[in-house]
């Protein structure tokens, strides 16, 4: 066909698309209302379904976080009732330690007491008064001797048995002072003990008020979560995932614990599976034994820990009876010990076998190597082996962070998917409101298109307004600015 | 296995082993056939042939293959095959197979008889027929030699080969005195081998002159 074959008159393009566009904008202005009918239609089967699905979304979106609230409290309300339960256990123990031992301390401390109530009334005990003699020989003291020797001799012999009563009464008297400074002395032990006591109590009492203090604090949580308060759910999430991102580092550090001790047994692995065999292009049967050796230990591991009741991810454990749990417990145990002790032979298998490839590879190449007998040659063997032993049990902790992943995961996760589906809701919408607002542009193109007809149709409808008095107004166009 | 590859098989772990029996089934061992020119002069270049040896003793793993041939007059014929083995799976053993490997490559190229003629095609035909009886997944013809084929009249060499699959490598060709004077001599043997190879249905065709380049030998398909 040629390029021209459309031009009404041959060799005139400017004329014949003026003839054509003239003949399109007649055709598309009596097809007007029904094209504007047909682009609303087309917005509306746009937008409609997009706001139907952002609405459900939305809807979804708030029963989830109904669901994540529920399951975030029940959580909380869980794990604080069991910290609770903790701190009374703890303060049951402190009771009984230090509270059931107060009777006792009490007589003691009243027996301490008497005996010092006692022995301060006998310091109290004063010497008994010179004897009533004394005022008659004060008497006599005072009669004249006018040098009558008879009565000087007698006073001078008065004196002389006063002088010595003296003397003896003042002994008395120190003896006694001396006795009462000693029974002052004695009460110190007393006095310390006393003290050392109330101080004792003193603080046996402090530990108490903070024992009791904490589970005040708990149960102010325990209260708002209760209650179900914003307060609350925030203060959960938060430590969700806080323990989320704790245990997803713990984990991490852990998977590199277990890569280590893949690379000690993958190769010694080999000489039991044999190593021709692969699962895939990369992944070879003894490297996926070794894979299997370790998952087996971290299962034995969580196990162990969950007979223990440390953690809580099978409650078919839990609810044991206490015979069984034990029994799986020693099993568990066991099967971990003789686990740990083939990796830690396996290492020594590793290292043996590394030595005699590189005897062999030495022995291939062109320089032959000076051979060492260090006793620091075995220095990485026994750590190998000794790192084959222990990684085992350090796997078996794994059960810790993996029990708080799964919680705080439940959380974060849920979190994380309310977001999606406001994220996506909100897509929808704006995506409706695209699909609405281009359809309203699109009317606009239109009408823009066939401005010329529209012009004459509002030039003849305003004369026809002016002779009738009133403006026609085109409803659609301006249902378009809407 | 790196720590991202570890990391990244553990969940690919549990699907790996939900279906059991599913192992992958192609092969994924290393057969490799060489053969050593022992004619004329080329017989002086065997010491380098011993260097390559004991690189792939070194490189090889435990289920790969290893035969070592001589190219002679007539070298169609499991006589011609020096040492040949296929690696225990169990490391230990397979060191020790190594060493007995080596030992017996050692005894037989410290006296190398120069054969008058070289038949390198029936050394390909040869190693092909041991390669493809090996059953692994990357086969390997190492000629150590320099690819100057000389037949008596009586030896019958023009026919198709079928070299199917397996990777045809040309170590150590070295110039000949001709080739000096003509260096097209050189190209065209080498394009004629290229294109008698990958005629028969050879994955790849490489020539390697430079002996510290060797870890190309192996580059696993």
């Amino acid at each position: 066909m040629s390029s021209q074959a459309w031009m009404v008159v041959p060799n005139n393009f400017a004329v014949s698309a003026l003839i054509l566009a003239l003949v399109a904008m007649i055709f598309l202005y009596f097809a007007r209302m029904p094209m504007h009918a047909l682009i609303r239609s087309l917005g509306q089967a746009l937008g409609g379904p997009l706001r139907m699905g952002a609405r459900w979304l939305l809807a979804a979106a708030a029963e989830v976080q109904n669901r994540n609230k529920a399951v975030l409290l029940a959580q909380g309300k869980t794990e604080v009732g069991q910290r609770v339960e903790r701190e009374f256990e703890r303060l049951g123990v402190i009771v009984q330690r230090d509270l059931q031992g107060y009777p006792a301390l009490q007589r003691k401390l009243l027996d301490e007491i008497t005996r010092i109530e006692e022995d301060y009334k006998k310091c109290g005990e004063v010497p008994p008064p010179p004897p009533e003699w004394a005022e008659a020989v004060a008497t006599i003291a005072k009669v004249k001797t006018n040098g009558n020797e008879l009565v000087q001799r007698v006073l001078e012999e008065i004196k002389r048995s006063i002088s010595s009563i003296h003397d003896k009464t003042l002994a008395d008297y120190r003896r006694a002072y001396e006795r009462r400074h000693k029974i002052l002395e004695s009460f110190m032990p007393f006095w310390r003990s006393v003290d050392k006591n109330l101080v004792q109590v003193e603080q046996n009492m402090a530990r108490l008020q903070a024992n009791v203090r904490t589970v005040d604090a708990h149960m102010a949580i325990y209260e708002q979560i209760n209650e179900g308060t914003d307060k609350a759910q925030h203060a959960l999430t938060v430590s969700g995932f806080t323990q989320f991102a704790i245990s997803l580092l713990v984990m991490v550090v852990a998977a590199g614990g277990a890569f280590i001790n893949f690379k000690l047994i993958a190769l010694p692995m080999s000489e039991m599976v044999g190593a021709g065999d692969y699962i895939s292009s990369t992944l070879r049967t003894s490297e996926v034994a070794a894979l299997v050796i370790i998952f087996v230990e971290a299962s034995m591991g969580l196990f162990l820990l969950e007979a223990l009741r440390i953690t809580h991810l099978f409650p078919r454990i839990a609810t044991l009876n206490d015979r069984l749990r034990t029994r799986m417990l020693w099993i568990a145990l066991t099967l971990l010990v003789i686990l740990a002790g083939v990796e830690a032979a396996l290492a020594l298998m590793r290292d043996m076998l590394i030595t005699d490839k590189q005897a062999l590879l030495q022995s291939l190449s062109a320089v032959q190597p000076i051979q060492s007998d260090s006793w620091m040659s075995s220095i990485p063997t026994a750590g190998q082996m000794l790192l084959g032993f222990i990684l085992p049990f350090a796997l078996a902790f794994i059960a810790i962070p993996l029990e708080s992943l799964i919680h705080s995961g439940r959380t974060v996760g849920g979190v994380f998917f309310l977001a999606f589906l406001r994220s996506v809701a909100f897509l929808l919408r704006a995506l409706s409101n695209v699909a609405r607002q281009l359809c309203r542009v699109l009317v606009r193109l239109y009408d823009v298109a066939i401005v010329v007809p529209l012009v004459i149709e509002r030039l003849v409808k305003g004369s026809r307004a002016h002779g009738h008095g009133k403006l026609d107004v085109d409803v659609d166009l301006e249902r378009t600015h809407a | 296995m790196n720590k991202r590859q570890f990391l990244l098989s553990l969940p690919a772990l549990g699907l790996a082993l939900a279906a059991t029996g599913c192992a992958d089934s192609r092969s994924h061992t290393h057969a490799v056939y060489m053969l050593v020119d022992t004619s004329g002069t080329y017989a002086q270049e065997a010491a380098k042939a011993q260097v390559i040896i004991n690189y792939l003793l070194g490189s090889l793993q435990a289920g790969d293959s290893l035969a070592v041939a001589r190219v002679q007059s007539r070298s169609f014929s499991e006589k011609d095959i020096v040492a040949k083995a296929t690696f225990d799976t169990r490391p230990s053993q397979e060191n020790a197979q190594k060493r007995a490997f080596r030992e017996r490559i050692d005894s037989t190229f410290r006296l190398v008889p120069g054969s008058k003629y070289t038949d390198i095609t029936g050394g390909l035909i040869q190693g092909s027929e041991f390669l493809n009886e090996t059953g692994a997944g990357n086969k390997t013809i190492i000629v150590f030699s320099d690819m100057q084929e000389e037949l008596d009249k009586v030896t019958q060499r023009d026919f198709p080969i079928n070299l199917k699959g397996i990777r045809v490598i040309a170590v150590n060709v070295v110039k000949l005195k001709t080739d000096n004077v003509d260096p097209r001599k050189y190209m065209g043997r080498l394009e004629a081998w290229q294109k008698r190879v990958e005629n028969a249905g050879a994955r790849e065709w490489r020539v390697i002159n430079n002996l510290d380049r060797l870890d190309a030998i192996l580059a696993r398909g």
